[in-house]
């Protein structure tokens, strides 16, 4: 109990209705309407309308038609967002002004609630070709696992982080790790993680992933064969050899397809890799955070020696570049077929400059992923069933702080939602440990009086509006981890 | 710039909604009168904050002998905690469901009107006559209400709601003969299931939380962590001991206290007192 010893927070006298409250810094007024932030008192409603075109860089209007511009609320500008709007676990008090004034002049009916998600997680997308650990390995927050390396993609490194079985299934500790890391990532915050047996990295929605330390800047334009493809013939005339190195697959020019059809000559180069198809070599190194994702420095460590037969000479010169273009050396064989480096001839800087302006840049991107139970629904309608069977049909669309949420095909309502889209703040979460989340089902009102008659679904929704939450019981059960 | 009450109809064109500070009410009246009704209840609504407001002091202490309400509806909520002196209480633990009361009475003065209630935040006072029923959900299950009950108001507490609490009940809807009694057995009732001492509760100086909290420097619970089964059942036990009392006593009709996912409900039917029976069901 220190908390009680802390010493008390600045309070503030609210003097938007009569009661004249006194609000702790940081807390809200009996109408949970009014705050204090930073001793100033502050609009918090609890439902408030985001109106699009101001949302890209404005601010969000508070709903109250007293505090509107006169602009009428309606069409595709204008969402109900649920963001605190509160929930109904465990408390089934309805929150009846939930449904009351906001919904007036707005020709969408939505049925708002913060969701309680036991059943969540985020994957990350680390836009880099550095490795930061193998498939599988553990990754931690707080020395806490939160979550493990997934399968990489085109160009990226992914990770799972969170689930029921981080968030609920171990420890206490690695619960509330668990439950921290996804809040903070979702919150568009910045998370240090780091990886069995792999690097720590720091990720943020919307920014460049600092890997050991290292903002990456450049995702790479793609795998060393790929780029071999690309730029093949922009190489030829200028330069006798191309090593696009990369952890994937390692290109050669004059022994890959894009320069054969090119009538590239052949050089003599050999490369310590395994040979997949003609000029493209998997594992020539172990992978790292040096040239193209690989843990080398100097990139002549993963050439043999150069074969005279074959075409090796001296004078022969040799490009080596990245995927990315952050790394580039020019080399010259000298009398004895040593590989000796020289300033780039701006020519093939030029080309350099090209991989690296056709790359883009590096993000983290992070995408909240969640269930919508059965209990869940039941706390949107009284016919679970039917609701998801319109959120199948696209009746109903779903949407977490306004922001579009990807509907998992089969069964349940499973959705994936690019954090970014979301204004700042806008997850939270309950001691389960769990993360609450605004969603929102919304239906225009036009196809909700047309179907309401004849379709379950919407008169479900119906019953929710106009009954003022009469939940299920099951709507008690969210978030237990059940 | 203080804010005036407002009022609204709600989208269905039935219910009416008034709003001023902290107090939402969501009102629905049925029958050929609603519109006069309704007139009636916006008329009273008026001065509903700005009564309370002028006794707030007397009103976040406990009721002090002699001491006399003027406001009609501090004098209800007065009324309502009066039986529950044995524990600390003020009649702040009545006011939401006082006022639906007293809106409830305003709203059908003088007017024939089958049914009506006033839902204030979860506390809910209705008429019914002869013949009609009321639905409203609870923690058990749907709670319905008919005529021939003497009952007339319904109210739910917890540590999920806005006002603070004593104890770590997720849900605790009782059922009596008005709102306001309902709403102070059900806060008290909610304040009794709890475990004292509990690592895994979390607790705050009511008045760190909000300055002016009728509850003072005492511990509030701002959040409750994994319990194991017996201890939920041990905490439900409390609450449970003090709804029977409360029952016996006449000052409740029902109570249905809900705890992570367990149930109890003490009503008259012996039978029905498991989990997850539903009240009226």
């Amino acid at each position: 109990m220190n908390k009680v010893e802390k010493k008390r927070p600045e309070k503030v006298r609210c003097d938007a209705c009569p009661v004249m409250c006194y609000i702790a810094e940081g807390k809200a007024g009996a109408c949970d309407r009014y705050a204090n932030e930073n001793g100033r008192i502050i609009r918090c409603d609890p439902l408030t309308i985001l109106d699009r075109r101001l949302a890209k860089g404005d601010e969000i209007k508070p709903f109250l038609a007293a505090d509107w511009d006169g602009q009428q609320a309606s069409g595709n500008d204008v969402t109900v967002s649920a963001i605190g709007a509160g929930t109904t676990y465990p408390d089934y008090k309805p929150a009846p002004f939930i449904v009351s004034r906001e919904i007036e002049g707005v020709n969408c009916v939505t049925v708002v609630t913060e969701a309680i998600f036991s059943y969540c997680g985020v994957k990350v997308k680390i836009d880099t070709d550095r490795h930061l650990g193998r498939e599988t390995a553990v990754v931690r927050a707080g020395g806490e696992a939160v979550g493990h390396v997934m399968t990489s993609e085109y160009g990226s490194q992914m990770l799972s982080l969170g689930g029921v079985d981080h968030l609920t299934g171990g420890s206490k500790a690695e619960g509330r790790s668990t439950c921290d890391a996804l809040l903070r990532l979702c919150n568009k915050e910045a998370v240090e993680l780091t990886i069995d047996g792999g690097s720590s990295v720091t990720v943020q929605a919307g920014r460049p992933p600092v890997v050991d330390g290292k903002a990456e800047e450049r995702m790479r334009v793609g795998c060393g064969s790929a780029t071999i493809g690309m730029f093949a013939s922009q190489w030829k005339g200028l330069v006798d050899e191309v090593v696009v190195v990369d952890d994937h697959i390692t290109g050669v020019v004059s022994e890959h397809q894009a320069g054969k059809v090119i009538d590239w000559p052949e050089t003599g180069i050999s490369i310590e890799g395994h040979r997949s198809t003609p000029g493209r070599y998997f594992r020539v190194a172990e992978p790292g955070l040096g040239w193209g994702g690989t843990d080398i420095d100097d990139p002549l460590k993963i050439l043999g020696a150069w074969r005279e037969k074959k075409g090796a000479r001296p004078g022969l010169s040799l490009l080596m570049v990245s995927t990315t273009g952050e790394h580039a050396g020019f080399f010259v064989l000298d009398e004895t077929l040593q590989p000796i480096e020289h300033p780039m001839p701006a020519a093939l800087e030029a080309s350099v400059e090209l991989i690296a302006k056709n790359c883009e840049p590096a993000l983290c991107t992070v995408l909240f992923m969640g269930g919508a139970g059965g209990s869940l629904r039941a706390g949107a309608t009284t016919n679970p069933i039917e609701l998801t069977r319109s959120v199948h049909a696209e009746r109903t669309r779903v949407t977490l702080g306004g922001a579009p949420a990807y509907v998992w095909p089969g069964g349940g309502i499973t959705i994936m939602v690019d954090v970014s889209l979301l204004p700042d703040g806008s997850f939270g979460h309950v001691p389960t440990p769990a993360l609450v989340a605004p969603l929102e089902f919304t239906v225009s009102l036009d196809e909700y009086r047309e179907l309401g008659g004849h379709d379950g679904a919407l008169r479900s929704l119906d019953d929710v509006l106009t009954s003022g939450g009469e939940y299920g019981s099951d709507a008690r059960i969210l978030g237990t981890g059940k | 710039m203080t804010a005036r009450p407002t009022a609204a109809f709600l989208p269905d064109g039935r219910r009416l909604h008034l709003n001023h500070g902290p107090i939402d009410l969501i009102i629905e009246v049925f029958g050929p009168e609603r519109e006069s009704c309704y007139g009636q209840a916006t008329r009273r609504f008026e001065t509903v904050l700005t009564g309370l407001v002028s006794e707030l002091p007397a009103l976040r202490t406990p009721i002090m002998d002699g001491h006399r309400f003027t406001n009609p509806i501090a004098r209800r909520m007065a009324k309502a905690v009066q039986p529950h002196r044995d524990v600390f209480v003020t009649p702040m633990a009545a006011v939401a469901g006082a006022v639906a009361d007293e809106m409830l009475e305003a709203l059908i003065a003088d007017r024939q009107v089958p049914k009506a209630y006033v839902n204030n935040g979860g506390d809910i006072a209705f008429h019914l006559t002869s013949g009609e029923r009321i639905t409203a959900a609870g923690p058990a299950g749907p709670i319905e209400i008919g005529y021939d009950d003497d009952t007339r108001g319904l109210a739910t507490s917890g540590t999920g709601g806005r006002s603070h609490s004593f104890g770590i009940a997720d849900a605790v809807t009782v059922a009596a003969r008005t709102a306001a009694e309902a709403d102070a057995a059900a806060t008290l009732i909610a304040n009794a299931i709890d475990l004292p001492g509990h690592p895994a509760i979390s607790r705050e100086r009511a008045s760190d939380l909000s300055p002016d909290s009728d509850l003072g420097d005492r511990l509030v619970t701002t959040s409750v962590g994994r319990l194991a089964g017996d201890e939920v059942e041990e905490a439900l036990r409390q609450g449970e001991a003090l709804a029977c009392r409360m029952r016996a006593e006449g000052r409740i009709r029902e109570a249905a206290l809900s705890l992570k996912g367990q149930v109890r409900v003490v009503a008259s039917e012996p039978e029905t007192r498991n989990a997850g029976v539903l009240l009226h069901a």
